[in-house]
C-alpha cells in the first residue's frame, strides 16, 4: 500500500522542467510537491552575502507555474533552502515573490515560514559546551572565526518539515534543509519505510537526473512500507535500475551511507529493478537512528576584495615563455607595490593563472602544448577595496608592457576591454564543516505562519 | 600505450560538498570493471591528484560496473586559490592517464 506520493519538479527551482511532465505527475494524484531551492554548490558567495545565485525573475515565473498547480491539485508546495544559501532574508525574499504571486492571480493561501538561520551568540555557546562536532576535513574554529561568519544557517531535517506540514499549510517555505529531508518528511509521517523514505529522497532529490533525460526534471515517487517506486513523468523521460543506482554516486564523498539530522541512511544492500511501465522498485536501504540529534552547519565569512585584469599574449616568444614572464612579473609587482603603496605581501595577495596552459589545474596540470594564445588572469585580493583596485592600477602599465628581457623593444600586449581592472566586490570562504547537537529538533529553528 | 579514458565508458568527477571531490569511473562492462579494480593503483591515482594515499577513499561498485574516488580538497570550494568551483575538470587528469 502505498503511503505517500511526492511529486519532484526538478532538481532546483530556476533551473526549468518540462510544463508536459509536470501536468503528468499532478495527474497521478501527489500529496505533496516538493522542490529545493538552493545548495551550497555555487560556492560560498551566496550564503556569504545572504543572496540567491538564481534571478528573482526566473524564480518567480516557475515558482507561478507551482503555485497554480498547488490551488488546481489542493496539495501543500514546499520549498526547502530558499533563496539558495536558506538564509532568513532569503525565506522572507521567498515569501514576497509568493505573496506577489498570490495577489496577482487572486489565491488565498496560508504559509508557513521555516528558518534556519543561527545566532552567533548561540553558536558560540554551544561551542562551549562542546555540542559542537567537526567533521573531515575540520577547519579550525574558534570564537573569533564565528563571530566573523557573516552567515550561519543550520541544515533542517525530516523533523522540522513535519512541524511546518503539521501546520496544515498551503506552502511551505523552508530556509536552509537538506535536500533530501523536504521529500522525506511526508512519507516518514505517513508510516513510510525509513530506510526507503530517505533512498527515494536522495534519488529524487535532482529531479530527473535520475533518469536518461535529466533536463526533463519531474519525478513521481510512491513510498510505501518496504520501500519506493520511481518513475520519471516527462513522455521522452525514463527510470532504468542503473540510472537510479548511479544517483547514488553523485556529488556523493560515500556511495553507500548519507548523513541526516537524527540518523543515517545505509543502501549496502539495496535492490534495484525496473517494474513495468518504466517505474524502477527500489528496497533494502536502512535507516540507523543516532542517539544524539545532531544537524549540519555551514557558515562563510568574508575572506576580503578582490579585484582582478586579464591580459592576452599572441606574441608566440611570450606565448612560450609565458611561465617565466609572468614569474618575473610578479616578483617585479611585488617590489613596486613595496616601494610605492608601503604595503607587505601578507596584507594582500597577488596570484597570476595562465588560461591556456594551466589555468584549470594549476599544479596538476599534466599536459604540456603550444598554446596559440596566452590569458593572464591577475587576481588582487586585500582586505580593502580601494587598496584592491590601487593596486589594479599600479600593476596596469607593467601588465601592459613589462619585458622578457632587459634589451629588447617594449612589447605591448592585449587588454580586451576598458577599464581593464574588474572590481569583483567582496569575496567569501566556507569555515564550517561541523555538526551542532540540538537537545529537541526545533532548538536551532523557528517557525512563522502567515495568511494572504 | 592506451588511456584510462579510452578503455572505460565515463569519468565524471564533482564536488560533494565544499570539502570533498569525488570522481566516478563507469567501466561500462565487467570485464572493464574487473581489470581497472585490479591494475589501477590507488598510489597511481593519489600522485596524480597530488592527494596523501590515506586521503583517497575508493569504492568498487560491482552492480554498477562502478569504481569510485571520494578526497578532501586541499583548498575548499570557492576559496581564493579555488581554480574549479565545482571540481568537474578533474576527471580528464584521470582520463588522460596512461593505462
Amino acid at each position: 500500500m502505498i503511503c505517500s506520493k511526492v511529486l519532484v519538479p526538478s532538481g532546483v527551482l530556476g533551473l526549468g522542467f518540462d510544463i508536459e511532465a509536470l501536468k503528468n505527475g499532478l495527474n497521478r494524484k501527489p500529496d505533496i510537491i516538493s522542490i529545493d531551492g538552493g545548495s551550497t554548490d555555487s560556492g560560498p558567495y551566496s550564503l556569504g552575502s545572504g543572496t540567491s545565485k538564481y534571478s528573482r525573475s526566473a524564480i518567480k515565473s516557475e515558482w507561478k507555474i507551482l503555485m497554480k498547480a498547488r490551488e488546481e491539485a489542493k496539495i501543500p508546495l514546499l520549498i526547502g533552502s530558499s533563496g539558495t544559501c536558506g538564509t532568513d532574508e532569503m525565506v522572507d525574499w521567498m515569501e514576497d515573490i509568493t505573496i506577489e504571486l498570490a495577489e496577482e492571480m487572486g489565491q488565498s493561501i496560508k504559509i508557513t515560514k521555516l528558518y534556519c538561520e543561527q545566532n552567533k551568540e548561540f553558536i558560540k555557546t554551544s561551542f562551549k559546551k562542546q555540542k559542537i562536532s567537526s567533521l573531515d576535513p575540520s577547519p579550525k574554529l574558534d570564537a573569533d572565526i564565528i563571530h566573523d561568519m557573516s552567515h550561519i544557517v543550520a541544515l533542517a531535517g525530516a523533523e522540522q518539515i513535519q512541524e511546518c506540514i503539521k501546520t496544515g499549510a498551503d506552502i511551505i517555505l523552508a530556509g536552509r534543509t537538506t535536500d533530501t529531508a523536504i521529500i522525506s518528511a511526508l512519507p516518514l509521517m505517513k508510516g513510510a519505510d525509513p530506510g526507503g523514505s530517505w533512498h527515494g529522497a536522495k534519488i529524487a532529490e535532482c529531479g530527473a537526473l535520475c533518469s536518461n533525460n535529466p533536463t526533463s526534471g519531474v519525478v513521481l515517487v510512491e513510498f510505501d512500507k518496504s520501500g519506493f517506486t520511481v518513475e520519471a513523468m516527462a513522455s521522452n523521460a525514463s527510470c532504468t535500475p542503473e540510472s537510479v543506482a548511479a544517483h547514488m554516486l553523485y556529488e556523493n564523498a560515500d556511495p553507500f551511507i548519507l548523513y541526516e539530522p537524527g540518523g543515517y541512511m545505509d543502501v549496502t544492500n539495496a535492490n534495484y529493478r525496473l517494474e513495468k511501465n518504466g517505474k524502477v522498485r527500489v528496497d533494502g536501504a536502512n535507516w540507523l537512528k543516532s542517539g544524539t540529534y545532531n544537524v549540519k552547519l555551514e557558515g562563510a565569512k568574508i575572506t576580503g576584495y578582490q579585484t582582478s585584469l586579464l591580459v592576452l599574449l599572441r606574441d608566440q616568444n611570450y606565448v612560450e615563455n609565458a611561465k617565466t614572464w609572468v614569474s618575473k612579473l610578479s616578483n617585479f609587482l611585488k617590489k613596486q607595490i613595496k616601494e610605492k603603496m608601503e604595503l607587505d605581501t601578507p596584507l594582500y595577495s597577488l596570484e597570476f593563472r595562465l588560461i591556456g596552459v594551466n589555468g584549470t589545474l594549476g599544479e596538476l596540470e599534466t599536459k604540456v602544448s603550444e598554446p596559440t594564445e596566452v590569458g593572464v588572469l591577475c587576481i588582487i585580493t586585500s582586505k580593502k577595496t580601494s587598496i584592491s583596485n590601487e593596486i589594479a592600477k599600479l600593476i596596469n602599465p607593467f601588465l601592459l608592457h613589462y619585458p622578457l628581457t632587459d634589451n629588447e623593444e617594449l612589447p605591448t600586449f592585449a587588454f580586451p576591454y576598458s577599464p581593464v581592472h574588474s572590481d569583483r566586490g567582496c569575496v567569501y570562504e566556507f569555515v564550517l564543516n561541523h555538526t551542532l547537537e540540538l537537545n529537541h529538533p526545533m532548538e536551532a529553528f523557528r517557525i512563522k505562519i502567515s495568511e494572504v | 600505450m592506451s588511456t584510462l579514458g579510452k578503455k572505460v565508458s565515463r569519468i565524471r568527477s564533482k564536488n560533494a560538498g565544499p570539502f570533498w571531490i569525488t570522481i566516478d569511473i563507469f567501466c561500462g562492462s565487467i570485464d572493464v570493471y574487473k581489470d581497472i579494480c585490479l591494475n589501477l593503483h590507488n598510489q597511481k591515482v593519489a600522485d596524480l591528484l597530488k592527494v596523501k594515499g590515506q586521503d583517497l577513499k575508493r569504492f568498487e561498485i560491482e552492480k554498477l560496473n562502478v569504481i569510485k574516488f571520494s578526497f578532501p580538497r586541499k583548498i575548499p570550494q570557492g576559496h581564493v586559490l579555488d581554480r574549479d568551483m565545482h571540481g568537474a575538470q578533474m576527471a580528464v587528469l584521470l582520463s588522460e592517464m596512461d593505462f
